[in-house]
């Protein structure tokens, strides 16, 4: 917590929110539905960005699971606010326990976070040990083992069907206060002992262990809090959508979201918020194009799949050619110190991204 | 009898594994790099026979040029999603070609159709003999049949030529390899190549047993491929084969012996599997040479 009392922790945190929430108000005052759509859904992946960050930037280690952990939080918060007399027809065989509950979605929101953190945490701790390559095919393994257990779990998540009748939530300005609060969260994590210590590990694992850091627990509580964000991401998106089904939370959503990082720059918390601004921007843009294109039937067929390959191109260019991503190394609250004059702080060597 | 029935569904299954896995694992062998657009090679092969499927030529030809088109889009991998950041972090490269197999797919998509699409086949494929009492397709003891022989040259070639002799020392000092003069880009592209030209075989057999083509068919070989080299070893070709082989006959056996109501979970248990192998030997069963640089 005393990192709050740092000037350019402060400072990050302003020029951070204060983006998010302009684009809050003037989605609010337009009154467009489909800016306050657009604007939610950005608040919304800016929040399951910023999990995923918490994990890779400060780890270094590239997690699929992610996504599925999303998944767990959405599913979780669903059941769990559903009214009951509509759990009778979308889950006809959920467990008795279960089918007479219906909480508040704030509290349910909460809930599935805190269950995708715990089911994290039991099945993470042992992952944790592992590096490079061994560590991204587990995480792959993980969202596998996540994603079939969604699909096939049907007394639960009603199996590869869509999931129907999901209370309505998620405001602008629920989704909004969320992304702010998750930048504070992501921020005072990368500068507690634990972000610091973990970095230390992701820069140089050997010397790192070699004073004393404990790589594999470092890791797992990085773990742990990127699952919660990305439960109560989760679980804001399916308050918001209302109906979904398991193929949401898969190697799609994963490249989205993953892409949103890596082109922001993974290692530092303002490039999760400027990847996101960036890729949503560019991203809805293209819809729009699609869109129009589509309707107007100049094209023989319909475009789609368009918007995933400017992604794909765009994610490769920046891996190429600025492979830190747009924000490498120094949050944006470190730039303004830097103008004014005082000394740039010592940051991690260039290029272990 | 059960057991003659079992033996040989495990060997047609393995075959198919092996190769995939052996695809997989001649690129991370000698590169560390983790293939995610591996499975899209796939892809292309069969696209590539649904394009030539109106045409006069014989199946034959087709299925070569099917193959001549995978091994390209494996060259053309290692030039957009690997040279580019060949020199960076294992993340980059990762992203990178997870990166282009979404493009691949999303190019599927976009420029064919989402919908799937016939292939065409050869009537042999259909077909079966009848060996003592066993009705066997005969696609199976192809399956079996080619891959043993396609193995059986990839270690001739690994052991006999030159070329085979400059990707295994690639594969175990790279930074020594190229000061002896082995041009390390001839050796990557030709590594890409050779697991193009797999994937082009696995191909013609996966889609003889589905018919059909369709942007995400890359998935489940590339997924299989991963376990079988998990469970074999990632740095090991003979361990890419066993494990192929092993996955084969664990599959095998849950789909004898799970109850139907677990059948669905059947994925979860063998990824499960994975994830237990990997903590308990994270070099997998049969460990390869120690190094993994690529520059």
């Amino acid at each position: 917590m005393t990192a709050l009392c740092r000037p350019t922790v402060l400072m990050t945190i302003l020029l951070l929110i204060a983006p998010v929430l302009a684009f809050t108000v003037a989605a609010d005052l337009l009154e467009v539905r489909l800016l306050e759509r657009i604007t939610t859904l950005m608040c919304i992946n800016l929040v399951l960005v910023l999990g995923l960050q918490v994990f890779m930037g400060n780890s270094g280690i590239l997690s699929f699971a992610h996504i599925g952990f999303m998944g767990i939080g959405a599913y979780a918060s669903a059941v769990l606010t559903m009214p009951v007399q509509m759990k009778g027809m979308a889950l006809p065989e959920l467990y008795d326990v279960l089918s007479t509950v219906a909480v508040s979605p704030y509290l349910g929101m909460l809930t599935g976070g805190l269950v995708a953190a715990a089911v994290a945490a039991v099945l993470s701790y042992p992952l944790m040990r592992l590096s490079d390559a061994a560590a991204v095919i587990t995480s792959f393994a993980l969202l596998m083992v996540l994603h079939t257990v969604m699909v096939h779990w049907s007394a639960v998540t009603n199996g590869p069907r869509t999931l129907f009748g999901v209370p309505r939530a998620t405001e602008l300005y629920l989704a909004a206060g969320a992304a702010c609060l998750m930048v504070v969260v992501a921020l005072l994590f990368k500068e507690s002992r634990t972000g610091l210590l973990l970095r230390a590990v992701r820069d140089d694992e050997v010397a790192a262990a070699s004073l004393g850091a404990n790589v594999s627990t470092l890791r797992w509580r990085g773990f742990v809090l990127s699952a919660f964000m990305a439960g109560l991401g989760g679980a804001l998106w399916g308050h918001f959508i209302t109906s979904f089904s398991p193929s949401a939370f898969y190697l799609k959503e994963t490249f989205v979201i993953l892409g949103m990082l890596v082109i922001g720059g993974p290692m530092t918390v303002s490039g999760a918020v400027v990847g996101t601004l960036a890729v949503t921007a560019a991203f809805e843009g293209l819809r729009m194009a699609e869109n129009a294109v589509n309707i107007a039937q100049v094209l023989p067929t319909r475009i789609v799949g368009l918007t995933e390959i400017v992604l794909a191109v765009a994610m490769i260019a920046v891996l190429a050619v600025r492979p830190g991503g747009l924000v490498r190394l120094h949050e944006v609250g470190e730039w303004v110190r830097f103008r004014r004059g005082s000394r740039r702080p010592s940051g991690a060597p260039p290029d272990s991204m | 009898m059960e057991y003659v029935q079992f033996t040989l569904d495990a060997l047609t299954l393995g075959s198919l594994y092996a190769l995939m896995a052996l695809g997989l694992v001649i690129v991370y062998g000698i590169l560390r790099l983790v293939n995610f657009a591996y499975g899209e090679l796939i892809m292309v092969a069969g696209y590539t026979l649904y394009l030539l499927g109106g045409s006069p030529l014989p199946w034959l030809v087709m299925a070569a040029v099917a193959i001549l088109m995978a091994m390209l889009a494996g060259i053309a991998t290692e030039y957009v999603a690997f040279r580019p950041v060949r020199e960076r972090s294992v993340t980059a490269v990762l992203i990178t070609s997870f990166a282009f197999s979404t493009l691949l797919q999303n190019a599927a998509l976009l420029f064919i159709s989402p919908r799937s699409r016939q292939v065409p086949m050869p009537d042999l494929f259909t077909e079966a003999v009848q060996i003592g009492e066993l009705i066997v397709p005969i696609r199976n003891l192809l399956t079996i049949v080619c891959a043993v022989s396609l193995l059986g040259l990839f270690a001739l070639l690994l052991r006999k030529t030159a070329l085979g002799l400059a990707l295994r020392a690639a594969s175990s000092q790279f930074r020594m390899a190229r000061m002896l003069g082995i041009p390390a880009d001839m050796v990557i592209s030709t590594a890409f190549a050779i697991s193009g030209l797999l994937a082009g075989v696995v191909s013609l057999f996966w889609l003889g047993r589905i018919g059909s083509v369709v942007p995400g068919i890359g998935l489940e070989p590339l997924l299989v491929a991963f376990i079988a080299t998990v469970i074999g070893g990632m740095r090991s070709l003979q361990g890419a084969v066993i494990g192929g082989y092993l996955l084969a006959l664990i599959d095998t056996a849950f789909n004898y012996l799970l109850p139907q109501d677990l059948l669905a979970f059947r994925d979860a248990f063998t990824f499960s599997i994975v994830i237990f192998i990997l903590l308990w030997r994270p070099q997998g069963l049969v460990p390869g040479p120690a190094t993994g640089q690529r520059t």
